[in-house]
C-alpha cells in the first residue's frame, strides 16, 4: 500500500494549477488526472498538428520529439505519471517523461502492482503478443492474448494466450481447445476451449482462472489443472489470502453460489453471485449477489442483507478491519452508498467506490449530482460543488480528508478535517 | 411490378451441421434434452406448446411463408411442428440426424422477429420456441458453421469479429486522426471515466465499417457531447451467442459490456444502429444475468439521434434530396417501439420520405436477423429466396434510398436488393445525418 | 322406457357432477401447475407482468377485426367469434338448460327464444364445418393438423349436433338427448386434458406477451 504519512496533511488549501491557462497554451487539453497525493495534475495536450505532449502542473514534459499519439495517461499508486505514446508507429511506455527502452508496434492495458512499483502493459509487435513489466517483455509471445493480470506484488504477470493457431471458421479444432494461460510468458501445459479472468494468490506463486472445457461445461483451473466438478457456468476465481484456497462463483442446478477448492461453500443459492471478496483480517467472505430477479444485495458468508437494489450493486469493499462492508447500490437510475445493509439517504446521479477511514468509522465517496462533482462523507455532502473531484483519501490517522478538485478550471488540493463534513 | 420467385436448394450442406451431427452421441442428445426440457424451460414453453390449436392464423405473419408460394412448412407454427414438436413427441428416439434437421429449421428458417406475436390470438411466442430448439442444438454441438465461429469469437474476444484488443484501439485512433481533417480537435475519448455516456458498437464496425465510427465522431464532436468508448473488451454489444443458444457466452459478453460501463462511471450507454445487439442488451443478456432491466440505462441510436435533433444539438444544413423509405427493424420497433422517433429523425433529415407498407410494428422482417445472415454463404440464396415479400415491399415505394437503422437488416437488404434487381441504395441514419448536418466551420 | 330413464338419470345426474368435478378440478390443477412452474423456474415473469398492458392486449384481441390478424383473415375471424360466443355463452341461455337448472336448484334467469338458439346452434355447427374445411383445404392449416385436432373439433361440435338433432326429434329423441348430455360432459372433461385447455391458458399467454410488449418493448402486440 502507498505510504501516505509523509504527504502534506497540514496545508488547508493549495491552488496547484490553473487549467484555463493550459487551454490557452495548447490547441486542446484532454481530461486531467490528479496525482494520488494531490500535489500534481496532468493532462495530454495537443501542441500542433499530430503532435502531443503531457503537461503536468502547467509544465510540459521535456521530450525529444513530440508524440504523434498518446493515450492512457495515469498516475501509478506511487505517484509516477505514465502515458502510452507513439511516434513513427513505434509505441513506448513513457514514465515521468522518460520512455522505456523497448519499443512495440502497439501498447495497451496499462496496469500497476498494489504499490505502483511495477508497471505492466500488453504489447504487440509484428502481430505477436505478450506482456511487458517494467520494460521487460515476456520471452515468449503469442498470436493472441487477453484477460491480462498482474500479481499484487507485481512480480508475476499472466494472461490468456492462444497456443494453437486456428484457421478461418475452424470450429471443431477450436472445440478441442486452443487456449491456455501463461504466467510470465510460460503457458500451462493444458489447453482449454476458453480461459478467462484469472487471479494470482498473495505471493504470486499460483494462478487460478475460469475455464470452459467444451461448449457448455465450465470449471476453475488452478495452475493448469481443472477442478473435478463441472459447473453450468463460473466467474472469476480469487485466492483466500490466509488459506490459499480458491474461491469462485459457480452455477449449480438451483442457482449461483460460491465454491471453495471445488466444494460448495455456501448453502444459499442466488440468481447471481460475483465479485466475491475475502477479508484478510476477519476471514469473512462476501459477494455481490442477486436474491432474485432484479434484487441485488451483498451476501456475507452466504447470508444476504435485507436491503436490495433494483438496478445493481457494484464496488463492494471491506472496512480495513474486515467487519463492515460498503458498496454502491442503484435503484431506478439513482446511486447511493450502502453500508452493512443500510443505505445513505442521499441519492446521486453517480457514485464512485466508497472509501473507509482507517478505523472504519467513516465512509467517503466521490459523487455526481446534477452534473456537478463533490465528496460525501457518511451521507453528508461537502459544501462545494465542483467541475471535477477525485476520489477522497483519508489521512493515516483518519482525522482529515484529502479533497482534490477542479473549480472554475482551477485545480485545488485541500485537506479538510472530517469533522467539517 | 411483381418480382420473380427465386428457386433455392432445399438440401443445404453446412459443414458445421454435418460434422456436428457426425460427432454427436446419443448420450449427449439425451443430456441436452434433459437439461433444456426438464431443467431450463418451464411454464412459458409448456403453455405455448399446450395452447397452440394449430389454427394457422400465424401463417400470414411470416415473410418466409409469404415470400415463397405459401410454403406450408414455413409458417411459424409449421416450423414449430418441424422442430420443437419433433423433439417433444419423439423424446427417447432422437437421432443426430433429427438434431441436424431441427437445427436447420430453428437456426436458418426463423429470424426470431416476433412478427407472429401480432398474428397468433394467444400471443404464442414462436421466436422463444425456436430459441429453445437452438439451445438444444447448441448443447448438441450441431449449429451452422459460420455463426458458430462467430459465437467462438464472442467467447474468446468478447466481440463478434475476432477483433484483437490492439486492433480495436488502433482503429479508433485511426478514425479519430482522419476525423481531425474535418474537425481539427475531434476526439474519440478512450476510457474517460465519468463521461455522460459510453458509446458502444458491434464488431463489424471496426472491422469493415470504420467510416461509421468516423461519422459518429464527427456527429458527437459537433454536438459537443461528453462521451467515451472503452479501450477494453466490453465495447461490443453484439451477440451471436444469444442466437446459437449459448446463453452462458451471451451472459458473459453482456457482463463485460455492462461492467465496462460501470467501471467508466457513465450514466448511460448509447449504442449504434444495431437491432439484435439492442435485443441482447435490453431484454436477453441482462435477464440471464439477473438484472431486471439494463443496469446502466441503454439508449439506441434512433432515440439518441432523435434527442440530438429535437434539442437542436445537431442542426440540418440542407435536407437530403433523394427520396427515401424506411425499414423498421424488428428489434428496435417490435422490440422497443422506436418507430415514431425514427420517422421524426428521417423527416428532419430528408425532404422526401415515402412509407413502405405494412410498417411500424407490422413491418416485414429483413430475413437477416436472428442470426440467419450469420449462418453465412451456404444459406444466402435461401435467405434471399424466402424474402421476396420484403424486396417487393421496398420496390413498391419507388424510393431511391432505403434507410435501415440496423446492421443485420442493412446487409440483408443489400442482398435482396441485389438479387431481385431493385435499384436502391441502403444507408444508415448515421450516413445521412453526417451528410446533411451543419458542421463546425474550420478557422 | 325404464332403461332410458335409468340411463338418463345417470348421465344427467351423477355423471354431470363427475364431469363438472373433473372439469373444475382439472382446470385448477392445470393452472396451479403452471403457476408452480413459474415460481420454480421463471420468477422473472412477475417482474415484467403488468395488469394495464395485459388488459390492453386482451381487450384488442377479444374484439373482432381489432387486430391485424383478425383483419387479415376475415372469414376465419367471423367464424371463430360466432363459434366461441355460441360455445361459451349459449349453454347458459338455452331455455332447456335454464329450465333444467330451475328444476334442480330452484332459481333461474332469462333465456333466449328457442328459435334464436336453434338458429345459433345451426350456425355453430356451420362454423365447425368451416373449421373442418379449413383444415382440409388450406395448405398451411392442413400441414399443422393432426388427428387430435379433428378429435377436438368433434368434441366441440358434438354437443351442438346432438342437441340440434334432439331438439328436432331427428329419429329417436332419447338417443340424441343422452348422446347430447354425454357429449357435453365429454367436452367439459376434455377441456383440461386436450388442446381445449387453450380456454384456460389463453388469458395468461396473452397477458404475458401483452405485458412484455407494453411494458418492456413499448410496442403494440396486435
Ligand atoms: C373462453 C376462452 C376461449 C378462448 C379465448 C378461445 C380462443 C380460441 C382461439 C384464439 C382459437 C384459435 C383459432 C380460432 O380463432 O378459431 C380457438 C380455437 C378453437 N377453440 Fe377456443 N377459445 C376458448 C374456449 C373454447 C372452448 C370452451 C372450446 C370448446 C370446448 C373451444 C374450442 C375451440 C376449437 C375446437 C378450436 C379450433 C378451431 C379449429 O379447428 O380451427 N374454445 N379458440
Ligand atoms: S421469422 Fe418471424 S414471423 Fe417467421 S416464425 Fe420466426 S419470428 Fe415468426
Ligand atoms: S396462430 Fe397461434 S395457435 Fe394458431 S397455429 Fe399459430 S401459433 Fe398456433
Amino acid at each position: 500500500m502507498t505510504d501516505k504519512t509523509n504527504w502534506d496533511w497540514e496545508t488547508k488549501e493549495k491552488q496547484i494549477s490553473d487549467l484555463n491557462e493550459w487551454k490557452s497554451s495548447y490547441n486542446w487539453v484532454e481530461e486531467p488526472y490528479a496525482s494520488p497525493d494531490g500535489e500534481k495534475i496532468a493532462a495530454i495536450v495537443n501542441t500542433d498538428d499530430m503532435e502531443f505532449n503531457v503537461c503536468e502542473n502547467s509544465k510540459a514534459w521535456e521530450i525529444e520529439e513530440p508524440f504523434e499519439k498518446a493515450y492512457s495517461l495515469r498516475y501509478s499508486p506511487d505517484g509516477r505519471l505514465i502515458v502510452l505514446a507513439a511516434a513513427d508507429d513505434e509505441w513506448k511506455t513513457v514514465v515521468d517523461g522518460k520512455p522505456w527502452e523497448t519499443i512495440f508496434d502497439f501498447l495497451w492495458d496499462l496496469r500497476f502492482s498494489k504499490d505502483g512499483k511495477a508497471i505492466a502493459v500488453a504489447t504487440q509487435t509484428d502481430g505477436e503478443y505478450c506482456m511487458a513489466v517494467n520494460d521487460v517483455p515476456w520471452k515468449d509471445s503469442y498470436s493472441f492474448i487477453t484477460c491480462m493480470t498482474l500479481s499484487d506484488d507485481g512480480k508475476n504477470s499472466g494472461s490468456v494466450v492462444q497456443t494453437i493457431n486456428l484457421g478461418q471458421a475452424e470450429v471443431f479444432k477450436f472445440q478441442k481447445g486452443a487456449f491456455s494461460a501463461a504466467v510470465n510468458g510460460v503457458p500451462w501445459d493444458t489447453n482449454f476451449v476458453n480461459v478467462w479472468n484469472m487471479a494470482f494468490n498473495a505471493d504470486g506463486s499460483k494462478l487460478a482462472a475460469e475455464v470452459r472445457l467444451n461448449l457448455y461445461d465450465y470449471t476453475i483451473a488452478v495452475d493448469g489443472k481443472a477442478w473435478n466438478s463441472i459447473y453450468g457456468c463460473v466467474w472469476e476465481p480469487i485466492f483466500h489470502p490466509n488459506t490459499n484456497s480458491v474461491i469462485a462463483p459457480v452455477k449449480v442446478k438451483d442457482g449461483w453460489t460460491l465454491a471453495q477448492d471445488d466444494n460448495i461453500l455456501w448453502d444459499s443459492r442466488f440468481a447471481q453471485v460475483w465479485h466475491q471478496m475475502v477479508s484478510r483480517q476477519s476471514d469473512k467472505i462476501a459477494a455481490i449477489a442477486a436474491t432474485s430477479y432484479g434484487k441485488w444485495t451483498v451476501a456475507v458468508d452466504g447470508k444476504p442483507w435485507d436491503i436490495t437494489f433494483g438496478d445493481m450493486v457494484t464496488d463492494a469493499v471491506f472496512s480495513p478491519d474486515g467487519t463492515q462492508i460498503a458498496c454502491i447500490g442503484t435503484d431506478s437510475g439513482k446511486y447511493t452508498i450502502c453500508n452493512d445493509g443500510k443505505a445513505w439517504d442521499i441519492k446521486c446521479d453517480m457514485v464512485w467506490k466508497p472509501v473507509f477511514s482507517p478505523d472504519g468509522s467513516k465512509i467517503a465517496a466521490k459523487i455526481d449530482k446534477n452534473g456537478k462533482r463533490t465528496i460525501a462523507v457518511n451521507g453528508k455532502l461537502w459544501n462545494k460543488m465542483c467541475d471535477e473531484v477525485w476520489e477522497p483519501v483519508f489521512s493515516p490517522d483518519g482525522s482529515k480528508i484529502l479533497c482534490r478538485s477542479v473549480e472554475d478550471g482551477k485545480y485545488y488540493r485541500r485537506v479538510i478535517p472530517v469533522s467539517e463534513f | 411490378m411483381a418480382l420473380p420467385y427465386i428457386e433455392y436448394e432445399k438440401n443445404i450442406i453446412d459443414e458445421g451441421l454435418e460434422t456436428g451431427m457426425k460427432n454427436l452421441t446419443q448420450e449427449r442428445i439425451d443430456k441436452a434434452l434433459a437439461k433444456v426440457l426438464d431443467g431450463e424451460t418451464g411454464a412459458k414453453l409448456k403453455a405455448y406448446v399446450d395452447t397452440c390449436v394449430h389454427c394457422g392464423l400465424c401463417s400470414d405473419a411470416c415473410h418466409m411463408y409469404l415470400s415463397t408460394k405459401r410454403d406450408p412448412t414455413l409458417t411459424p407454427a409449421g416450423k414449430v411442428k418441424r422442430s420443437l414438436s419433433v423433439l417433444l413427441e419423439n423424446r427417447g428416439n432422437i437421432t443426430p440426424e433429427i438434431i441436424k434437421k431441427v437445427s436447420i429449421v430453428a437456426s436458418t428458417e426463423c429470424n426470431l422477429c416476433k412478427r407472429c406475436v401480432h398474428y397468433c390470438p394467444f400471443g404464442i411466442d414462436i421466436a422463444y420456441m425456436m430459441s429453445v430448439v437452438r439451445r438444444i442444438c447448441h448443447l448438441c454441438g450441431v449449429t451452422p458453421l459460420y455463426i458458430q465461429d462467430t459465437a467462438h469469437s464472442h467467447a474468446v474476444t468478447q466481440n463478434q469479429m475476432w477483433v484483437k484488443e490492439d486492433e480495436w484501439i488502433d482503429t479508433l485512433q485511426w478514425q479519430e486522426e482522419d476525423a481531425r481533417e474535418e474537425i481539427p480537435d475531434c476526439r474519440i475519448p478512450l476510457d474517460k471515466e465519468g463521461a455522460d455516456f459510453m458509446y458502444s458498437v458491434i464488431g463489424p464496425e471496426p472491422k469493415f465499417l470504420a467510416q461509421l465510427l468516423y461519422q459518429t465522431a464527427i456527429i458527437f464532436n459537433t454536438a459537443g457531447l461528453n462521451w467515451t468508448m472503452p479501450s477494453c473488451p466490453g465495447w461490443d454489444n453484439s451477440d451471436m451467442a444469444m442466437f446459437t443458444g449459448d446463453s452462458e457466452i451471451m451472459g458473459r459478453n453482456k457482463r463485460f459490456h455492462y461492467e465496462a460501463a460501470q467501471r467508466l462511471k457513465v450514466k448511460r450507454i448509447v449504442m449504434g444502429e444495431c437491432g439484435h445487439a439492442f435485443r441482447s442488451v435490453w431484454d436477453m443478456g441482462n435477464r440471464w444475468l439477473g438484472w431486471g432491466m439494463p443496469p446502466v440505462p441503454m439508449v439506441h441510436a434512433i432515440e439518441f439521434y432523435y434527442d440530438l435533433l429535437k434539442s437542436g444539438k445537431i442542426k440540418v444544413k440542407e435536407k437530403y434530396k433523394k427520396s427515401v423509405t424506411l425499414h423498421d427493424p424488428c428489434n428496435t420497433i417490435r422490440g422497443m417501439g422506436l418507430h415514431e422517433k425514427a420517422r421524426y429523425v428521417v423527416n428532419e433529415l430528408c425532404e422526401n420520405f415515402i412509407e413502405m407498407h405494412p410498417n411500424r410494428e407490422h413491418n416485414y422482417c429483413c430475413n437477416a436477423g436472428g442470426g440467419v445472415i450469420n449462418c453465412g454463404p451456404p444459406f444466402k440464396k435461401k435467405r434471399v429466396a424466402t424474402n421476396r415479400i420484403k424486396a417487393q415491399q421496398i420496390a413498391d415505394t419507388g424510393a431511391e434510398i432505403l434507410i435501415t437503422p440496423c446492421h443485420n437488416c442493412h446487409s440483408g437488404m443489400e442482398d435482396i436488393i441485389g438479387d431481385y434487381g431493385v435499384g436502391m441504395h441502403v444507408k444508415f441514419i448515421n450516413d445521412i445525418m453526417y451528410e446533411v448536418m451543419e458542421k463546425p466551420e474550420i478557422e | 322406457m325404464n332403461s332410458f330413464n335409468s340411463i338418463y338419470n345417470f348421465v344427467s345426474g351423477p355423471l354431470v357432477w363427475l364431469a363438472f368435478i373433473v372439469f373444475i378440478g382439472g382446470s385448477i390443477y392445470r393452472i396451479r401447475n403452471l403457476i408452480i412452474l413459474v415460481n420454480k423456474k421463471e420468477r422473472f415473469i412477475y417482474t415484467y407482468m403488468s395488469l394495464k398492458y395485459s388488459l390492453r392486449s386482451i381487450s384488442h384481441w377479444i374484439v373482432p377485426f381489432a387486430t391485424i390478424s383478425w383483419r387479415t383473415r376475415p372469414v376465419m375471424t367471423i367464424t371463430t367469434f360466432i363459434f366461441h360466443a355460441g360455445l361459451v355463452i349459449m349453454p347458459f341461455f338455452l331455455s332447456a338448460h335454464v329450465i333444467m337448472f330451475h328444476n334442480a336448484w330452484g332459481f333461474s334467469w332469462g333465456s333466449l327464444p328457442e328459435g334464436f338458439t336453434d338458429a345459433v346452434t345451426l350456425i355453430v355447427i356451420i362454423c365447425c364445418v368451416i373449421f373442418l374445411l379449413r383444415r382440409v383445404a388450406l395448405r398451411d392449416v392442413k400441414f399443422l393438423t393432426d388427428a387430435s385436432d379433428y378429435a377436438v373439433l368433434l368434441i366441440a361440435a358434438a354437443p351442438f349436433i346432438t342437441g340440434f338433432l334432439a331438439y328436432h326429434n331427428f329419429g329417436s329423441y332419447h338417443f340424441w338427448i343422452i348422446l347430447h348430455i354425454l357429449s357435453g360432459e365429454i367436452m367439459l372433461v376434455a377441456i383440461p386434458f386436450t388442446k381445449l385447455r387453450h380456454m384456460l391458458y389463453a388469458v395468461f399467454t396473452r397477458a404475458y406477451i401483452g405485458s412484455e410488449f407494453g411494458k418492456i418493448r413499448h410496442a403494440r402486440d396486435w
